[in-house]
């Protein structure tokens, strides 16, 4: 059924968009999205994707043209990094309080300053709180796929909510790998065109984006919070029913080697394989060490997160973001809410890795675990510094 | 008194629809002519329109949850966007028609902003909306500061003008900048329609409108809102104003299409300023010598427009 090619993951995504059918791209260059926007437009004008292509002057605009197209009933897709999603991030909250389903892929890049365009997750982290759906991805597999997954999530009627793919700047972004495609036909059937519930026409005219007076606006912002609330469910259906169609099942964490892990490391976005060769070093050195990958940021998936570590007595966090002046890095923060609740709970150690582009190697992963044991006490530290 | 309404009645249903899209029971001010301008333009795109509206005093008037003013539909995003939004809504109603998933239809696409949200925040988004080539009619209601936010200078207010960031001190006499010329800028990008109106001249008004929403491509429609409350002038005085702005010619009417200029009131002989300022709270601490040197600069501005016209219209 389907076959399997080598392929930058960036092309990848391009592809799987065009194969989404999307009816608007409307993105402004910055590295290193650029090689998912310069495919799209030569699809676009290759006839091959019939959209609108829509050149914008900034990433502001790219967002705001997003919520135009969206609440005219068309399928939306945009692509950013980095300073490119901070500026448009005042957009980025408004279409998702304005329930207006699109597609985002956040190829993640640092934030100025000192400038970097290299990798870490500083940009994503300054809109955790925007009320978007939010997966990180591992691998140009699951990029591709979650282009589908993704659109299907966001315009489901149950839902309607945008959606956002963190994937890492050059460490996928750029790299080549075995994708396995999907015909065209699994496409078509998984994912319907998109049937918004309410849509600018003249038809049945609509107010959008009205002004919330005191009186309303706490219930507008609570009716939000509930919908992100269910919103659990439909994606996990998301992900089984593209698991029946495809083989390839995806779930809100994966887990690999933790049973009966005394210790477990915490990781989001392609750092998991780096990590995983790490734990198989280890656990060739009987240290019983299992890792636990986040791949939904939002909505948190907090009872699967304390299950997949309740054997764990140290829990060592991988953040790819600083928080200054906090507990530590956004993730480390997020897992001891987790497992606060709970009457016995594992220490947590927090390392903030890869910053800026720094490189990970599967040898930090031992030595950071090797740290943490000997280390007592819940604290953080950036990882790596040259003294 | 009611016999004269009668016969307004009579005069005016003849000549332009009674059907209103931007409707009564809004909040705005009373004798807020931005919101008269809002209505006549809303009366003439009629009910195939779509409204991408920026934050403002007629976005903060017209949808105060739960209720609107709007019978067409109508969407507000942020300030600074407007032009984007309808960009996004334009080119997604293209996308759908083309796709076999709308039916094909004329739809119009409007934007509105105030004058700051289209000279200084929105400036970006505008050009590039222009630029772009996306069919659609922007509209900027200028009442010549930032009034939703409790008058602020703009771009576009006035040489002069005292405002609440531009206050007439005891050194600084108000606005020291000269009101930013909007429709010259957006003529820059050569689009095929670019106007001003006032809500005082309402049939002129209305025409450009018309013209703007026929016109394949972009269109820019500059209303002179006036706005009693910022210009501390009496509600009654609103109309008046709007005829004092276009006989002194601080704010001349004119179009431009396809490049060629055409002044659509062309005063023999201007009155002078004065006129114009000296009932508006606004201007009231001017001397005789700012007066003067607003009266310079209306006259070299309005020589310039006259020999454009004339230049733009040579065989
Ligand atoms: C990004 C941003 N900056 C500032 C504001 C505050 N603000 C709201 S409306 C407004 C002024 C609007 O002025 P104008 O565009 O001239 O419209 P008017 O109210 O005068 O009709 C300002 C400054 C905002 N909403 N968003
Ligand atoms: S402040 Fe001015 S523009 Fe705003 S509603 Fe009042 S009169 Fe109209
Ligand atoms: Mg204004």
């Amino acid at each position: 059924m389907a076959t399997r090619v080598g392929m930058e993951v960036s092309i990848a995504a391009a592809e799987a968009v065009k194969q989404a059918n999307a009816d608007i791209i409307a993105a402004y260059p910055i590295t290193p999205q650029t090689h998912i926007v310069e495919h799209l437009s030569e699809l676009v004008n290759d006839g091959e994707l019939d959209a609108e292509f829509i050149p914008v002057e900034s990433e502001h605009s790219a967002m705001s043209v997003c919520a135009g197209s969206s609440a005219a009933g068309a399928r939306t897709f945009t692509c950013t990094s980095s300073q490119g999603l901070i500026l448009m991030s005042e957009i980025v909250y408004a279409v998702a309080s304005l329930r207006l389903p699109m597609l985002m892929i956040l190829a993640n890049r640092s934030l100025n300053s000192p400038l970097s365009i290299w990798n870490d997750h500083s940009d994503v982290m300054s809109v955790r709180d925007c009320g978007w759906i939010q997966v990180f991805m591992e691998n140009g597999q699951e990029v591709y796929d979650h282009v589908f997954i993704g659109f299907r999530v966001a315009e489901d009627r149950n839902v309607i909510i945008p959606f956002m793919m963190n994937i890492d700047g050059f460490m996928l972004t750029h790299v080549i790998e075995p994708i396995g495609l999907l015909e065209q036909e699994v496409v078509d059937r998984y994912l319907p065109p998109f049937q918004p519930l309410y849509r600018l026409h003249p038809n049945n005219p609509v107010t959008m984006g009205a002004f919330g007076p005191p009186i309303l606006f706490t219930e507008a912002k609570k009716a939000q919070d509930e919908a992100f609330n269910k919103t659990m469910p439909h994606i996990i259906k998301a992900w089984q029913e593209f698991g029946d169609l495809t083989g390839r099942y995806y779930h809100p964490i994966e887990t690999y080697r933790t049973d009966e892990a005394k210790i477990v490391i915490i990781t989001q976005g392609s750092l998991g394989e780096t990590a995983s060769i790490g734990i198989d070093m280890m656990r060739e050195e009987k240290e019983p060490v299992g890792l636990v990958k986040i791949r939904l940021w939002r909505p948190f998936p907090f009872a699967e997160l304390r299950e997949a570590v309740k054997e764990a007595e140290l829990v060592v966090v991988m953040d790819r973001a600083i928080s200054y002046g906090g507990p530590g890095g956004p993730l480390a923060g997020e897992v001891r809410s987790a497992l606060y609740p709970q009457e016995s709970r594992p220490r947590v150690a927090n390392f903030i890795i890869g910053l800026g582009g720094r490189d990970v190697a599967p040898e930090d992963f031992v030595q950071m675990v090797q740290q943490a044991k000997a280390q007592p006490g819940e604290w953080y530290e950036i990882y790596g510094v040259r003294e | 008194m009611d016999e004269y309404l009668d016969r307004l009645n009579i005069y005016a249903s003849r000549l332009v629809s009674q059907k209103e899209y931007f409707v009564p029971g809004h909040r705005a001010c009373q004798g807020c002519a931005e919101a008269l301008a809002l209505r006549l333009v809303a009366k003439t795109l009629g009910r195939n329109n779509i409204v991408a509206c920026a934050t403002g005093c007629m976005e903060i008037v017209s949808s105060p949850l739960p209720l609107t003013s709007w019978k067409v539909p109508w969407i507000h995003v942020a300030f600074e966007n407007a032009a984007a939004v309808a960009s996004g809504i334009e080119s997604g109603l293209k996308a759908l028609m083309r796709k076999g998933r709308l039916p094909r239809q004329k739809i119009n696409v409007m934007a509105m902003a105030g004058d700051g949200g289209t000279s200084d925040i929105g400036l970006q988004a505008l050009s590039g909306a222009l630029e772009r080539g996306h069919n659609m009619v922007y509209v900027c209601f200028d009442n010549e500061a930032y009034m939703n936010t409790g008058i602020q200078r703009s771009s576009s207010t006035p040489f002069g003008a005292s405002t609440t960031t531009s206050p007439a001190g005891k050194v600084v006499p108000g606005q020291v900048t000269w009101k930013k010329n909007m429709p010259e800028i957006t003529a820059a990008h050569n689009i095929p329609y670019v106007a001003t109106a006032c809500s005082s001249y309402p049939f002129d008004l209305m025409e450009k409108v018309k013209k703007a929403a026929d016109i394949e491509g972009p269109a820019y429609v500059h209303i002179l809102s006036i706005c009693p409350t910022g210009w501390r002038i009496p509600p009654q005085l609103a109309i008046h104003a709007g005829r004092m702005a276009i006989e002194t010619g601080m704010f001349p009417l004119y179009e431009v299409e396809r490049g060629k200029y055409r002044l659509n009131i062309d005063l023999p002989e201007l009155r002078p300023v004065e006129e114009y300022l000296r009932f508006q709270g606004r201007f009231r601490h001017l001397t005789p010598e700012l007066i003067e040197k607003i009266q310079q600069r209306v006259r070299e501005e309005y020589e310039k427009l006259k020999r454009k016209v004339e230049m733009t219209n040579e065989d």
